[in-house]
C-alpha cells in the first residue's frame, strides 16, 4: 500500500475521546513540573527532602479527600483507577469473607469490575449480575432485592456510565445497601471533577487522567468501619493499602487538576453539557436511521453515544479519523474483541455504527459545528458503499 | 466480564441480566418462517441489511428468519425491530452455532 500524508494537520485534529482520557489540565502540568524538583524523594523517609514529599503527599491526599466527600485517612493512591477498583473490590469481598460470597454488579460496569467479578467467580465465589433499562440504568429495585439476599458481601454500582453516560441511581441503591447491611463500591472514574460524588458509598475508586490529572493516579477511598483487606501481599505504603512507591509528583498534579476542574466545572459543565444536548437534537435531524442512546437528561455533562443503522463502526472511525476527529466506539470491529461493547449488548440497543462523542475541557463550539456537518455525508457515504440509499 | 451465553440450548432469557431483547426466546424448537436469510459469516451490518431490503418479501404478518452468527446480530436485530416497528417474535440457537432470529412484518 503506498504511503500517503496525513490528510489533517495534528494541530486541526478535533478530540472528542474525554472519556477516554481527558488531555493534562494545565493547573496538573505546573504542579508536576514543581513537584518533580520538590516532591521526587521517599515519602516513608525522615530527612528534610524526604518529610517535603510526605507532605506533598499528605496536602493532595486531604484536597482530593475533601473533594469527593471523605476523611484523609480514608483515601489511598493507586496506579490506575483499574487498580483502584481491583483492589476495592477483591479487597470488600476479602474483608467480607465470614459475611458471604456474593457479590452483586450492574451488567454495564466498567470492564474492571466485571474482570475482578470474573476472578471471584473462579475463586468458587458467586456473582449476581443486575440489568439495565433502554437508556443504560441499573434496575435499582432489582438491585435492592439482589443485595438483600444473605450471604451478599458486596455491591458495586458506577456513578455513570464511561459509554452512553446516563447517571445510575446511586444513592437509592447506596440506601437499599445500607439497610441490608452490605458494602457498596462506587465507581466515580466518570464522574468525579465533573458531578458531585453521591452520598452513602463504602468504597469508592476514581481515576485522574478521568478528570485532566497525568496517567497513573487512582483513587480508592475505605469509608472507616468497611471491613477491607488488601488482597495484594502487604507492604508498608499507604497505610499498607496499596504495595509500592508512591509516584508523588503524579498525585500532586492529580490533587492539582482536581481541585481546578472542580472549580471551573459550575461553568464548563452547563456548556459541554448544550453541546451535548445539541448534537442530541441535530444528529437525528442530520442522519436519518440513527438510534441516540442513553438518558437525554438525567446523564454525565460530556458523553453522547449514538448508533447509526447499516452503517460499520470500524468506517465511520476511519473516515472520521479522515476528517479529523478523534472519537471511539462501542462497535465490536472497532474494539480489539469481535463482540460489541457489553454495555450496548445489556442495553438491547443497535451496536453497530455505533460512536461515543465525549467533549474535552475548553472544546471549541466550532468542533462540534464541523462534526455536525461532516457527519451526515460520511454516513450517506458509508451506507452507499454497502447498496443502502 | 459478563457475557450472554451463545451455545447449547440455554436460553438467554434465562439470565437476569437479560432486558428487553433477550425476552422473546422461550423454546429450542423453532417453528416455520415464510423466508429465511442465510447472512451466516456475514458481519454486522450485513444481516441487518439483507433483512431490511427483503422484510417486504413476506406478506403482512409474515415471518422471516434470519440465520446469523456475528455475535452483534444478537443485539442489534431485536433493536432494528424495535426502532422501525417490526416484531421481534423469538430468537433460537442454531444447532452448528449462531441463532435464527424470527422477525413479523408488522407493516
Amino acid at each position: 500500500m503506498p504511503l500517503r500524508a496525513a490528510p489533517v494537520s495534528v494541530l486541526t485534529v478535533a478530540y472528542l475521546d474525554a472519556a477516554s482520557t481527558e488531555p493534562l489540565h494545565p493547573a496538573a502540568r505546573e504542579a508536576l513540573m514543581t513537584a518533580l524538583d520538590a516532591g521526587w524523594a521517599d515519602p516513608a523517609r525522615l530527612y528534610g527532602t524526604a518529610r517535603r514529599a510526605q507532605m506533598l503527599l499528605d496536602q493532595a491526599r486531604a484536597e482530593v479527600a475533601e473533594i469527593i466527600g471523605a476523611r484523609a485517612d480514608e483515601v489511598s493512591f493507586t496506579s490506575s483507577g483499574t487498580q483502584a477498583v481491583h483492589s476495592g473490590v477483591l479487597g470488600t469481598l476479602r474483608g467480607r469473607r465470614r459475611a458471604g460470597h456474593r457479590l452483586v454488579v450492574n451488567a454495564v460496569e466498567h470492564s474492571s469490575v466485571l474482570n475482578a467479578a470474573s476472578v471471584h467467580e473462579r475463586d468458587g465465589g458467586e456473582v449476581e449480575t443486575v440489568g439495565v433499562d433502554l437508556t443504560g440504568r441499573a434496575d435499582a429495585a432489582a438491585f435492592a432485592e439482589a443485595v438483600s439476599r444473605p450471604g451478599t458481601a458486596l455491591a458495586c454500582l458506577q456513578t455513570a456510565n464511561h459509554e452512553v453516560g446516563t447517571l445510575q441511581p446511586v444513592e437509592e441503591v447506596a440506601g437499599a445497601c445500607a439497610a441490608a447491611g452490605v458494602p457498596l463500591l462506587v465507581d466515580a472514574a466518570q464522574s468525579a471533577g465533573r458531578l458531585p460524588i453521591p452520598r452513602g458509598w463504602s468504597v469508592l475508586t476514581a481515576s485522574a487522567h478521568k478528570w485532566g490529572g497525568p496517567a497513573g493516579v487512582g483513587v480508592l477511598a475505605v469509608r472507616k468501619g468497611t471491613r477491607w483487606r488488601s488482597p495484594y501481599p502487604e507492604d508498608e505504603r499507604e497505610r499498607r493499602r496499596v504495595p509500592g512507591f508512591e509516584n508523588v509528583p503524579a498525585i500532586v498534579a492529580a490533587a492539582a487538576a482536581l481541585r481546578a476542574r472542580a472549580a471551573e466545572e459550575a461553568e464548563e459543565g452547563p456548556r459541554l453539557s448544550a453541546l451535548v444536548d445539541r448534537i442530541r437534537r441535530e444528529v437525528p435531524r442530520l442522519v436519518p436511521d440513527v438510534e441516540v442512546i442513553g438518558d437525554a437528561v438525567a446523564r454525565l455533562p460530556h458523553i453522547v453515544t449514538f448508533s447509526c443503522l447499516y452503517v460499520e463502526g470500524e468506517a465511520l472511525l476511519t473516515e472520521l479519523d479522515k476528517a479529523g476527529f478523534a472519537i471511539s466506539s462501542g462497535s465490536s470491529c472497532t474494539a480489539s474483541t469481535l463482540r460489541p461493547s457489553h454495555v450496548l449488548e445489556a442495553m438491547g440497543v443497535l451496536t453497530h455504527g455505533n460512536v461515543r462523542v465525549s467533549l474535552p475541557r475548553g472544546v471549541s463550539e466550532g468542533d462540534v459545528d464541523r462534526f455536525l456537518a461532516v457527519l451526515p455525508d460520511i454516513v450517506r457515504r458509508i451506507r452507499a458503499s454497502l447498496g443502502v440509499h | 466480564m459478563w457475557r450472554r451465553r451463545s451455545n447449547g440450548g440455554a436460553s438467554a432469557s434465562e439470565t437476569r441480566e437479560a432486558p428487553e431483547a433477550r425476552e422473546a426466546q422461550q423454546t429450542p424448537a423453532e417453528p416455520q418462517s415464510d423466508l429465511t436469510i442465510d447472512a451466516l459469516g456475514r458481519k454486522c451490518p450485513i444481516p441487518i441489511i439483507m433483512l431490511a431490503e427483503q422484510i417486504n418479501v413476506v406478506p403482512l404478518g409474515g415471518v422471516v428468519a434470519v440465520h446469523a452468527d456475528d455475535p452483534a446480530a444478537f443485539t442489534d436485530i431485536p433493536a432494528w425491530c424495535r426502532l422501525k416497528s417490526h416484531g421481534h417474535v423469538a430468537t433460537y440457537d442454531l444447532p452448528r452455532g449462531g441463532w435464527s432470529i424470527h422477525v413479523r412484518r408488522n407493516y
